[in-house]
Order: C-alpha cells, then sequence, then structure tokens
C-alpha cells in the first residue's frame, strides 16, 4: 500500500469480537476495489502487517476514518481504540459488539472471577492440572512478560472513548458499510452520534408486516428451536420473541427471510433508551393473561429474559451488569 | 445530611387510587417514612420499565409501583398492563443482581390511607435490612479501571 498524500487513510481493529465484522468488510465484494481506489488502508492488523508502532508514528488526526469492532473488555483493547481516537479524525463503532456490547457482553452477568473460573479450570475441554491462569506481568528467566489486563466489565466502545457514528448490525452489512464510506468521503458529515441505519423499527422493512395483529395477546411464549415456525405469518403472532418491535431495521430483514425471529443486533431506534427494556415492556404489554399464577406460567416460556432481551446490548442496559456480582 | 444511611424510594403512584390514597394519608396526618419520592403518573399502566431501571440507575435503592385494585382501573385494564410488566421485570432484576424486596408493587385504594403508610414503612425497614444500592458509585468504581488505563496512554503518547 503506497502512501498517496492525496487518499483519505481509513483504519479498521478488532477488540473482543469474533471476526464477522472483519469478514462483512471483504464481502464488499468488488466493491471492496472501489474502496481500494478512494482510500489508503493504514491500519488493518487482520489483514496487513502493521504494528502499534506504525500507529503511535502517525501525526495526530491524520486517519480520515477509523472503523473499530468488538466490545472493549482488556486494557490492550482501551489502549488501543484511545491511540486510535487521537490519531483519527472520525471514530465508527462498527457492529453491534462496538455499538452496544454485543454478545461478549453477556458476561456482564457474571464477575470477572466466574469468568475466569469457567475458562480456565471449569469448563468440560479444559486441562489444566496446575491450575494455571494467565498473569498480567510473568517472571521468566530474568524477563518480564506482560499481558493485558482482564477487565470486570464488558464496554461498548463509546463507553471507552468518544464516539462519533454508529454502524449496526451482526455483522453490520456490505450494503450500509459501502454507504458509510460514500457519506464519509463525500464530506457531508451527519449529525455527530448518528447510527448510520434507517431510524425505523425492523417491522416497518418486515416481509410479514401484514400478518402482524394489532392486538398480540400472547398465551404462550415458544421457543424457535423446539416449534416449527410458519415461514410466512409475524413470528410474534405465533408466539416466539422477535426483537422487531424494538430493534432498528436496515437489515432487511435477513433473519426473518431465513425464518428465524430478530434477536436485536441493530440495537434500538433514536427514541428508546433501553432496548431490552423497551422489548419487554411490548411483550408484556401484549400477554393476554391477567391471574398472576397464569402470567407466571406464560412467562416460564421466557427463560432467560437478559439473554432474550439484552442478547446484544447488555452493556447499554440502564443497569450495565449484573450489580452483586463483585470481583 | 446526617451519616445515618437513609434509603432512598422512587414511588410511582397512580393518580386515581394511590395517589388520592398518599394524599387521604397526608391530610389524615399519617406518619409514614419520609424515604419516599412520590411521582404521580395516571395510570400503573403508563409505567415504562425504562422509568424504573433508570431510577435504580440513577441512585434509587427502592422502586414502588401503586396501582388500583384489578377491577378497578379508571383506564379498565391498565393495571393488569402493569402486573405483567412487573411481574417478568421482577425476572430481570433477580437475574441482574437486584433483590427483590427492592422492587414491589401494591394495589393501593383512594380510601386505603393506612395501606400508603404500612407499605412504604415496610418497605423502607426492608431495605435498610439490605444497605444501598448505589448504582452510581457502582458505576463510577467500574469505570475507575479505564480511567487509569487512559492516563498511562495520554502519559505515553506525549
Amino acid at each position: 500500500m503506497s502512501a498517496n498524500p492525496e487518499k483519505p487513510k481509513v483504519a479498521f481493529y478488532w477488540c473482543a469480537s469474533c471476526g464477522g465484522c472483519e469478514e462483512s468488510v471483504v464481502d464488499l465484494a468488488e466493491d471492496i476495489l472501489m474502496v481500494l481506489d478512494k482510500v489508503d488502508i493504514v491500519f488493518w492488523p487482520v489483514a496487513m502487517d502493521f504494528k502499534k508502532a506504525d500507529v503511535v508514528a502517525m501525526p495526530d488526526k491524520s486517519i480520515l476514518a477509523t472503523l473499530v469492532n468488538g466490545a472493549i473488555r482488556t486494557s490492550e483493547q482501551e489502549e488501543m481504540v484511545q491511540l486510535l481516537r487521537r490519531k483519527s479524525q472520525v471514530l465508527i463503532a462498527y457492529g453491534a459488539c462496538s455499538h452496544l456490547g454485543g454478545i461478549p457482553a453477556l458476561t456482564n452477568e457474571f464477575s470477572r472471577e466466574e469468568v475466569l473460573q469457567y475458562v480456565y479450570h471449569d469448563a468440560p475441554s479444559v486441562v489444566n492440572k496446575e491450575g494455571t491462569r494467565p498473569q498480567p506481568v510473568t517472571e521468566d528467566e530474568g524477563r518480564n512478560p506482560t499481558l493485558p489486563e482482564f477487565r470486570n466489565v464488558v464496554r461498548s466502545l463509546d463507553q471507552v472513548v468518544d464516539v462519533d457514528y454508529y454502524l449496526p448490525g451482526c455483522a453490520p452489512t456490505p450494503k450500509l458499510l459501502k454507504e458509510a464510506l460514500l457519506v464519509l468521503l463525500s464530506g457531508e458529515l451527519p449529525p455527530k452520534g448518528t447510527v448510520l441505519a434507517p431510524d425505523i423499527a425492523l417491522c416497518d422493512e418486515c416481509p410479514r408486516k401484514d400478518s402482524k395483529p394489532t392486538d398480540v395477546s400472547f398465551t404462550e411464549f415458544k421457543r424457535p428451536h423446539l416449534h416449527r415456525i410458519d415461514p410466512e405469518l409475524c413470528l410474534l403472532a405465533q408466539g416466539f420473541i422477535c426483537m422487531g418491535p424494538a430493534t432498528r431495521g436496515g437489515c432487511e430483514a435477513l433473519c426473518i427471510n431465513g425464518n428465524m425471529p430478530c434477536t436485536g443486533c441493530f440495537g434500538p431506534t433514536s427514541r428508546v433508551k433501553d432496548q431490552g427494556a423497551k422489548m419487554l415492556s411490548s411483550v408484556s404489554s401484549n400477554m393476554a393473561a391477567k391471574e398472576e399464577n397464569e402470567i407466571d406460567r406464560v412467562l416460564d416460556g421466557i427463560p432467560d429474559p437478559v439473554g432474550t432481551f439484552y442478547r446484544y446490548g447488555l452493556s447499554k442496559c440502564l443497569l450495565r451488569r449484573k450489580v452483586t456480582a463483585g470481583e | 445530611m446526617s451519616d445515618q444511611w437513609e434509603p432512598k424510594i422512587v414511588a410511582f403512584f397512580c393518580n386515581w387510587c394511590t395517589y388520592t390514597a398518599a394524599d387521604l394519608a397526608g391530610v389524615s396526618r399519617m406518619k409514614y417514612a419520609a424515604n419516599v419520592r412520590i411521582i404521580r403518573v395516571m395510570c400503573s399502566g403508563r409505567i415504562d420499565p425504562q422509568f424504573v431501571m433508570e431510577a435504580f440507575a440513577k441512585g434509587a435503592d427502592g422502586v414502588l409501583i401503586g396501582g388500583c385494585h384489578p377491577g378497578d382501573c379508571h383506564y379498565i385494564e391498565g393495571n393488569y398492563k402493569a402486573l405483567r410488566r412487573v411481574r417478568l421485570l421482577n425476572r430481570l432484576l433477580k437475574s441482574m443482581g437486584i433483590e427483590q424486596e427492592r422492587f414491589r408493587l401494591e394495589w393501593i385504594s383512594a380510601s386505603e390511607g393506612e395501606k400508603v403508610q404500612r407499605v412504604v414503612n415496610e418497605m423502607v425497614d426492608q431495605i435498610k435490612k439490605l444497605g444501598p444500592l448505589g448504582l452510581p458509585q457502582q458505576f463510577k468504581e467500574w469505570d475507575s479501571e479505564v480511567l487509569e488505563e487512559e492516563e498511562e496512554v495520554k502519559a505515553d503518547v506525549s
């Protein structure tokens, strides 16, 4: 990649995430050639050989835009995003983990100790007879190799640094990425804090919209792996929890077209503060039951409310993490 | 402020029954613990779960919801809506580590001033036993680890 001073510079970075977001950049397919034609990629550890020192050496604000995917769990991730923030004019939270905490944020239901205990000792696939755990600093023949610190809380990007824009989704679609890059290159930037996707609920673009009853009136909640799903009918009308009403559109109803309920990866619209609470509200308002026992029986169909309503957004829950989990 | 910690309870009372009952308790000069901050809403069915969670997040140690008895709702079924939301929200709060005693729903009719008194006093006692929830302080503590890192990075770069 030649350093062409004419071309704006773009960087990508990966924190706590699965790699799907990086994959979605590659999914631009031949459009990636358009991107490479217009910008210089100056940092992209997953695909190109650059080091932290290269970033440190760049002048402040010399990168037009950095797209960060993944939640923030370790001190290394904090350090890198703070560094990239300093070097970039625009910082974009790319994907659900960066935007809302994502799947990694579900560990906010457990203490750090519980997580480490499971991962290094109790998980069925673990063989660790000496019971070792990674240490931030170790002593090895006179040298002191260090590892990043594992934090107590999983955070979204904007809980660690200032964020300019958000590209939602698990992962964002190539279409949204392309549109976002075109907006950035046009120089006509939307107001800071904008989520670069339509600001209306997913139901609006759902192909089953017409079959959604005005009064859903749940008498039971079904779990998708235990029932056959009718591929035509509104999922809520069938008793499956579909996060569509509490989730921003823009994904073109990908999961619904695959005959699976929406799990909420695009996060809430701008009018909603807490996506999970809003969905919880909607679902319970629309239950038919009136007696406590009957209500509880129907609610047993949602065995894990946190995982259901905050699958991608626990970092952005008003409570942020399990309160009494301690260390 | 005295050194003694006092619980803060945010109470959402419906206009037609529970708020009127609290008013009645007042004009009847019934005394109850001063730990409760009452917010009047038109109906218990108006109470969004976001209100409850935000109250906790902003420093409430307990949240109390008061509505009309089943069958008495001014809007016919608003209180049933509140009941269903509370039952589900209870499950969520439990998973998030918030003790069940901190969140309570009571049906209190306009004539039950003494029930307002009893419920508030009971809840204050229970929460005193549990101690402060203190979410704003918790948030600060959780975030201190990030602030340390930020200082280090600043020092490194400059």
